[in-house]
């Protein structure tokens, strides 16, 4: 589904990536760890098209097309999603309009017609109870003054109205009480399907509880330095990422 | 020769013919008016209050000019399929400054209709008010209007008369050759008496214009008076536009203008609040592009205690579009417990427009609110970036986020349908499909 290629990408002529190699397979729920500043938030953005960071090396292939070369809208439309680390208020703007839009450009895109209204505003209900958000939320202009809570809880949300193929869930974890935090790994492992991914990136092991991961990676000075299974995760917890610069000799 | 000069000459010629067509009452400022406007001239640069507009290279063009009040072959009332079906108003129309006949409404003494043609009938009723506040300012561009205005539009209301339905005056600039057209709006809002006024400017064929308005309030006490003002007309037109407002107690006045297609405009509203308890909310939003410009100038005077004063303006300038707001807001010494807010918010889409933004606060009472802000940007990078994750293309996220960005002033409109039809036409504006006036598109479904 995703391959990523001895990917190198940089900002402001730094260089972050240095090298990454990602393999995600269908129906696969990778976890990324890592210490902070080791690229995590960078390798998102690059996969989803952030016009900030500029890719000067390798490949990345989505389904077999060529990522890179989609505009960032064509690339949500082909399934990619990301609920982002830090997701940005947008005054004025309904979460209602937003959601219209976003929804109805991705169907433009498969070739299908509008949603009607009434369908619409129905599939927001549900999709609203799925995440138990109040429909004070999604009243309101998007993300403006909402809570870190409530901001991660609306990235979950969009995420299931939008049924993305290919998750990446950037600390979505971070900020959350204990409930919104089972509710957002719900979220996650009712959309898990034979075809449908998730990248989940997180700094601890209590999301990696409720969602399994097949897979962990370690993420550390812009490359992926070690990869096992679940049991990974565990031992990070314990020990912190000392130990790994040790074996890479630093 | 000097353009004051051609109009100075202009003047003196068509003196019998100006008088002749138009009434007493208006003729009677007309040679004080045309010595003030020969000593101060067109602004020049330096006079302050008309730092960002310069009209000499408009006022060049050598322009027709009305002054026998003939009305062109074209019934507006034909050829704009304006009804109910539009906005539900009260349908009256200018054509090149002359007020196209119509039954004046004549329920419970409300009167609607010809300026010129009430002035000559009831002088005695308009004298209190006609050229009382435009001559006190002397403004000389004003004072070029009261010099050759002939004809305009009277709305009266009657003490504790409530006028329900909303009452549209339409401004059609309609000529084959470039033309000069002036026109004066004389409002009078007795105590206790309530109005919309709705105004809408249109052009009809590519011809240079140039639009003088000038347009006096006076709402009594306890009174409202909305007053919406539309202009959508070409690149073409130049548009002076006057407002003289004088409130007394616990009145209430909404004015909202909207800038939607023009070439340069300059709106100058003054405020005077003579009794306590009043209320004014003055804002705007202009969308331009190409040379397009804006100018809005406000002046809200705080005479006595315990009144309020709100203003909200919002630009979104794109290409090489210049846009301007001045705002001043004089609390004098009387007026204690005075509140007022300023706040003027633009979007430049592109680094060659350019918006001049001053509000400008003067307070000589010490027991006052008083607020003032002002910020240019551009488009939020991120919150574009966020919605083309979510898959809004970029011009489709642009498009939300300028709307997003005028929306608040739209909301100041109180009336429903004329808000909802001002969000339609500002979402066509961004969307380029109303490159230029198509007939009233605020009335054409
Ligand atoms: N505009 C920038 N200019 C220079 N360096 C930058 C810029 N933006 C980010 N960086 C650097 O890139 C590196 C990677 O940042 P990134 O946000 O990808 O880390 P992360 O792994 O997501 O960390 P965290 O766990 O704290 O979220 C950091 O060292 C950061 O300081
Ligand atoms: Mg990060």
């Amino acid at each position: 589904m995703l391959v990523i290629k001895d990917l190198h990408a940089s900002i402001n002529g730094k260089e972050i990536l240095k090298g990454i190699n990602l393999n995600v397979k269908p129906g696969e729920v990778h976890a990324i760890m890592g210490p902070n500043g080791a690229g995590k938030s960078t390798m998102s953005n690059v996969l989803v098209g952030h016009p900030k960071y500029v890719v000067t090396k390798g490949s990345v292939t989505f389904n077999g097309k060529n990522l890179l070369d989609m505009a960032p809208e064509v690339r949500s439309h082909e399934g990619l999603f990301l609920s982002f680390q830090y997701p940005v208020e947008i005054p004025g703007v309904s979460m209602v309009n937003f959601m219209r839009s976003a929804i109805n450009e991705q169907r433009k895109y498969h070739n299908l017609e509008p949603l009607a209204a009434g369908k619409f505003l129905k599939l927001m209900r549900e999709k609203r109870a799925f995440v138990e958000m109040d429909s004070k939320l999604s009243n309101r202009a998007v993300n403006e003054g909402f809570s870190g809570g409530e901001k991660k809880r609306n990235e979950i949300f969009q995420m299931a109205m939008l049924e993305p193929t290919l998750a990446i869930l950037d600390e979505t974890d971070s900020g959350l009480d204990i409930d919104a935090l089972r509710i957002v790994a719900d979220g996650v492992n009712k959309l898990k399907a034979p075809d449908r991914s998730a990248i989940v990136i997180t700094h601890y092991q209590r999301l990696l509880d409720y969602i399994k991961p097949d897979i962990i990676h370690v993420l550390y000075d812009g490359r992926i330095v070690k990869t096992a299974g679940p049991e990974l995760a565990l031992e990070l917890e314990e020990k912190g990422y000392d130990w790994i610069k040790e074996e890479l000799g630093e | 020769m000097n353009i004051e000069q051609q109009y100075i000459d202009l003047f003196e010629e068509q003196y019998d013919a100006l008088c002749h067509n138009s009434t007493e009452l208006m003729n009677a400022p007309r040679k004080e008016a045309m010595a003030h406007f020969e000593k101060q001239g067109i602004p020049k640069k330096g006079v302050e209050r008309y730092r960002y507009t310069r009209l000499d290279d408009v006022l060049k063009v050598d322009y027709g000019v009305n002054m026998q009040c003939l009305l062109p072959k074209f019934n507006p009332y034909k050829e704009f399929e304006c009804d109910a079906k539009g906005l539900g108003t009260d349908l009256h129309f200018l054509v090149n400054g002359v007020y196209y006949d119509k039954k004046p409404s004549d329920a419970e003494g409300v009167y609607v209709g010809s300026l010129k043609k009430f002035a000559a009938e009831h002088p005695e009723r308009l004298r209190p008010y006609y050229n009382r506040l435009a001559a006190a300012q002397k403004d000389s561009m004003a004072e070029f209007n009261t010099a050759f205005v002939q004809d305009g539009l009277l709305l009266f209301v009657p003490r504790n008369t409530k006028v329900e339905d909303t009452i549209q005056l339409i401004n059609i600039l309609h000529s084959n050759v470039d033309m000069i057209i002036f026109r004066r709006i004389l409002v009078v809002i007795e105590q206790g008496a309530e109005a919309k006024l709705l105004l809408c400017d249109h052009v009809t064929q590519q011809q240079r214009y140039f639009s003088s308005q000038v347009i006096e309030v006076f709402v009594g006490e306890n009174a409202h008076l909305d007053i919406y003002d539309l202009e959508e007309t070409h690149n073409l037109t130049a548009r002076v536009n006057h407002v003289y407002v004088e409130q007394e107690g616990n009145s209430n006045v909404v004015i909202n203008g909207t800038t939607l297609h023009n070439g340069l405009t300059r709106n100058d509203i003054y405020v005077d609040m003579i009794g306590q308890g009043a209320n004014v909310e003055l804002s705007g939003m202009a969308i331009a592009d190409k040379e397009q410009h804006v100018d809005n100038h406000t002046f809200v005077r705080h005479k006595v205690p315990n009144c309020t004063s709100h203003e909200l303006f919002k630009y979104v300038l794109d290409d090489v579009a210049v846009g301007a707001y001045s705002g001043r807001v004089l609390v004098e010494r009387d007026a204690q417990k005075s509140y007022s807010e300023q706040s003027s918010k633009n979007l430049c889409l592109n680094s060659k427009a350019h918006m001049y933004t001053q509000p400008q606060l003067e307070i000589y009472a010490d027991d006052v609110k008083c607020s003032h802000g002002a910020t240019v940007g551009q488009l939020d990078e991120d919150a574009l970036f966020y919605m083309m994750q979510r898959g809004i293309p970029k011009t489709e996220a642009r498009m939300l986020l300028m709307f997003a960005f005028v929306s608040d002033v739209i909301d100041q409109i109180r009336i429903p349908s004329l808000q909802e039809r001002l969000h339609h036409l500002t979402e066509q504006r961004f969307r380029g499909e109303l490159d230029q006036c198509a007939g009233c598109a605020l009335c054409q479904k």
